[in-house]
């Protein structure tokens, strides 16, 4: 070959792999340019898989189609969050148009990736004025920085499940409202059974037990994760350290982490008749709402309760709180359809009556002002605590972040250590923590 | 019309004619995402928006400030030094062992060779249920004789080892192609070792061994490929032991337990696929494919070394 013509093809082939390269890096774009009243078909993916679940959002889809006869919606179950996100990624005409997310934890990420559209049109064009639907808590954990890319598609709260019996074996009168009473009555409610091992713990604090995350129990203490600027703040946060301080001692009132983790190790899986509080193995147990519904249909052998979970003794004020997060919905990014989707979306978050009615089949709180208030939803006590949970102004959701769930995991992982009696320089290994989080927080911007 | 070899542009045109296959088979399933990995590697891109240049940062981000990193490293790499050197151990002492055995070589070839058609995840959690500290078979069995079991995959200092026990479990690919090359071994030679007086390990040195090296080799390098891409035992080891619920929106971090079972390319799937972090996931490609290659040719420049020292 002349020699002229090697550097003009290595160009050539430079620049004909950047074009390529650069191609590949354009998603399918959507748009909302659709005509709402024109037949249509919109494919909605989503999370739930139970028989029962399942049947609640089809019969959810019968009503909608029944009030929108051009539109047609084709659901699919037992979505992951990743399955979603790949699919938006590749876009195409496979790719969902509504999407929800049982997690409100990645909502950051999908606002400020565009993967999820803003909403925010959409309310304007339809004359829906969310801060009069929506509680301000709700709306925070589906939105970041001023994008409302998700609505909530009812909410969760959590609180504490007792065993009623196994608190009048052991002469306890009531739930306990402050950690100084929780580790009295945890203690009181434990018992062991041989040298390492256990018949009945009475809280197991173990943050890899079911529903037990680190920043679930953490919210009790009302903590705020980062500063104005949006740097983590864990280090500086006085109450990180009384809430580690208190896991570890109610583990210690009950034999302590090793006895109780190997204990954890012999439970059934959460969602099955072989969960811990319903065999009878745990007596008090951190969940969410639609555990009571789960616990009626399993036939408890036992009664039980629900209250809220306790408070720090400082802050007795507040006792009534839980942390709160829910299924959020959305309009994918590369839909064609979206102002079909919207329609869709609108029924499903805001329809009171639909709410209602989604909120009383799967038992999970309704996530607007007018359903709260209904009269037509399920007066069961043991779900309505969970109303109140919600409604508390001192309840708080998990701020959400650029890179979604990130530094929840960070702090689990950092939890795992902790319990485990792993971490020796608290307050030093917090601040690394915190630059951990401020790092993998700039590496997601753009 | 037959092209003429005498005139070297169609004979050069011709060998790549034959020669296409493999080219476009190596550019678009080689070249080219190699060239799209180290591409992306220097930009900030979330599979969404244009990519933009961020120099060399998603590269620092990857050495300076993940913490994971190291970790999931040392696991690789401890993973393709130990689990392939059990593997190939265990799997030539099978081979041994059942071209020796006289009656009822069948019926262990098949009770060895069964478990490897089991697919990955369902082996998996199997042996994770064996291994359940609390519940599992096994330990109930040692209890039984006074001996208190392991916490197998639930303790950061078992979980690896409990990974290459599965993987001996599904041992019977590696036994089977010892034992073609075991079969291949001339009768004459171990005629000739038995005449000079030979035991039964000179002649698994001087005989044996020099014959089956090529294979040893070849287990050698594919089994450390092999094991740099370990991904799926680790991940449903790690989720299923932990006992935390993996429903739809759950966010966990692979490698329980600590990190003990995390691997290179479960951070690149977390990095890329989870947190829409391209940038750091090419990054991490790119050192695991940097790792592989200087093993595969530092193994095959061994390898030759020892073929010529045969000749």
């Amino acid at each position: 070959m002349p020699r002229w013509r090697m550097p003009t093809c290595a160009s050539a082939a430079l620049a004909a792999a950047g074009l390529l390269l650069s191609g590949c890096a354009n998603p399918s774009v959507g748009s909302a340019n659709d005509d709402p009243t024109k037949p249509v078909t919109l494919k909605f993916w989503h999370g739930w898989s139970t028989p029962g679940e399942v049947k609640a959002v089809n019969d959810s889809i019968d009503r909608f189609e029944k009030l929108h006869p051009n539109i047609k919606v084709k659901a699919t179950g037992n979505v992951s969050d990743e399955t979603v996100n790949q699919a938006l990624r590749a876009g195409g005409d496979k790719a969902p148009d509504v999407v929800s997310s049982f997690t409100t934890n990645n909502v950051g990420q999908y606002c400020d990736s565009g993967m999820w559209a803003d909403l925010d049109p959409f309310m304007k064009k339809t004359g829906l004025d969310k801060r009069k639907v929506f509680p301000k808590t709700l709306l925070d954990y589906t939105s970041y920085r001023g994008n409302q890319c998700a609505l909530p598609l009812l909410a969760d709260a959590y609180g504490m499940y007792y065993n009623k019996d196994a608190y009048k074996k052991a002469g306890i009168e009531r739930p306990p409202r402050t950690m100084s009473e929780f580790k009295k009555v945890a203690k009181k409610l434990t018992v062991r059974s041989g040298r390492n091992s256990y018949k009945q713990v009475g809280y197991l604090p173990n943050f890899r037990f079911y529903q037990n995350s680190p920043d679930r129990l953490f919210a009790q203490w009302g903590p705020q994760y980062f500063d104005s600027e949006g740097n983590s703040r864990l280090a500086e946060e006085p109450k990180t350290y009384q809430f580690f301080k208190t896991a570890r001692q109610l583990a210690a009132a009950q034999g302590g982490f090793d006895d109780l983790e190997r204990f954890r190790l012999t439970f059934g899986d959460e969602m099955s008749t072989q969960n811990a509080f319903l065999t009878g193995k745990v007596a008090m147990h951190l969940d969410g709402e639609w555990r009571g519904l789960m616990l009626d249909e399993a036939k408890a052998k036992f009664d039980w309760g629900v209250a809220p979970l306790p408070v720090p003794d400082d802050q007795a004020d507040t006792y009534g709180r839980g942390f709160i997060t829910g299924t959020v919905a959305g309009i994918a990014h590369s839909s064609k359809h979206q102002n079909a989707a919207w329609e869709l979306v609108r029924f499903l978050t805001a329809d009171t009556k639909q709410v209602v009615n989604f909120a009383n089949a799967i038992h999970n709180v309704p996530s607007t002002f007018a359903a709260l208030k209904s009269p037509d939803l399920d007066a069961d006590p043991t779900f309505r605590t969970f109303f109140d949970i919600l409604r508390n102004k001192h309840s708080k959701a998990l701020p959400p972040s650029v890179n979604g769930g990130a530094y929840v995991v960070s702090l689990g992982d950092f939890s795992y250590a902790v319990e485990a009696g792993r971490v020796g320089d608290l307050r030093g290994r917090l601040k690394k923590l915190d630059e951990q989080i401020d790092a993998d927080t700039l590496q997601s911007k753009s | 019309m037959a092209l003429s070899l005498s005139n070297p542009a169609r004979r050069r045109l011709r060998t790549l004619g034959f020669l296409s296959p493999w080219l476009v088979g190596f550019s678009v399933f080689f070249a080219y995402p190699l060239i799209a990995t180290v591409y992306f590697s220097f930009m900030h891109y979330n599979q969404i928006k244009e990519p933009t240049f961020v120099g060399l940062r998603n590269w620092k981000y990857v050495f300076d400030q993940m913490p994971l990193f190291g970790p999931a490293l040392w696991n690789t790499l401890w993973l393709v030094v130990i689990m392939v050197a059990v593997r190939v151990v265990f799997g030539l002492s099978l081979g041994l062992l059942i071209t020796k055995i006289k009656t009822g070589a069948g019926f262990f070839r098949t009770a060895f060779y069964l478990p490897y058609l089991a697919p990955p995840v369902a082996a998996t959690v199997a042996f994770v249920f064996l291994l359940n500290p609390g519940t599992g078979p096994v330990n109930e069995i040692l209890d039984a004789v006074g001996i208190s079991g392991p916490n197998w995959f639930n303790d950061p200092d078992t979980a690896k080892p409990s990974l290459v026990l599965l993987s001996l479990w599904g041992i019977g690919d590696l036994m089977v192609i010892f034992m073609a090359s075991l079969l291949d071994v001339p009768k004459e030679q171990y005629e000739a070792a038995d005449l000079d007086g030979a035991g039964a390990w000179a002649k698994f040195r001087y005989v044996t061994w020099p014959a089956i090296t090529p294979i040893v080799m070849f287990a050698v390098v594919t089994g450390v490929v092999q094991t740099m891409q370990y991904y799926t035992q680790a991940l449903v080891a790690g989720k299923v032991a932990s006992g935390v619920n993996i429903g739809p929106g759950s966010v966990i971090q692979p490698g329980y337990p600590d990190h003990s079972t995390l691997t290179v390319p479960q951070l690149v799937y977390q990095m890329g696929f989870q947190n829409f972090n391209t940038g750091a996931a090419c990054v991490l490609s790119l050192v695991l494919f940097a790792i592989a290659m200087a093993v595969t040719l530092l193994l095959m420049r061994k390898r030759s070394g020892l073929l010529s020292a045969e000749d």
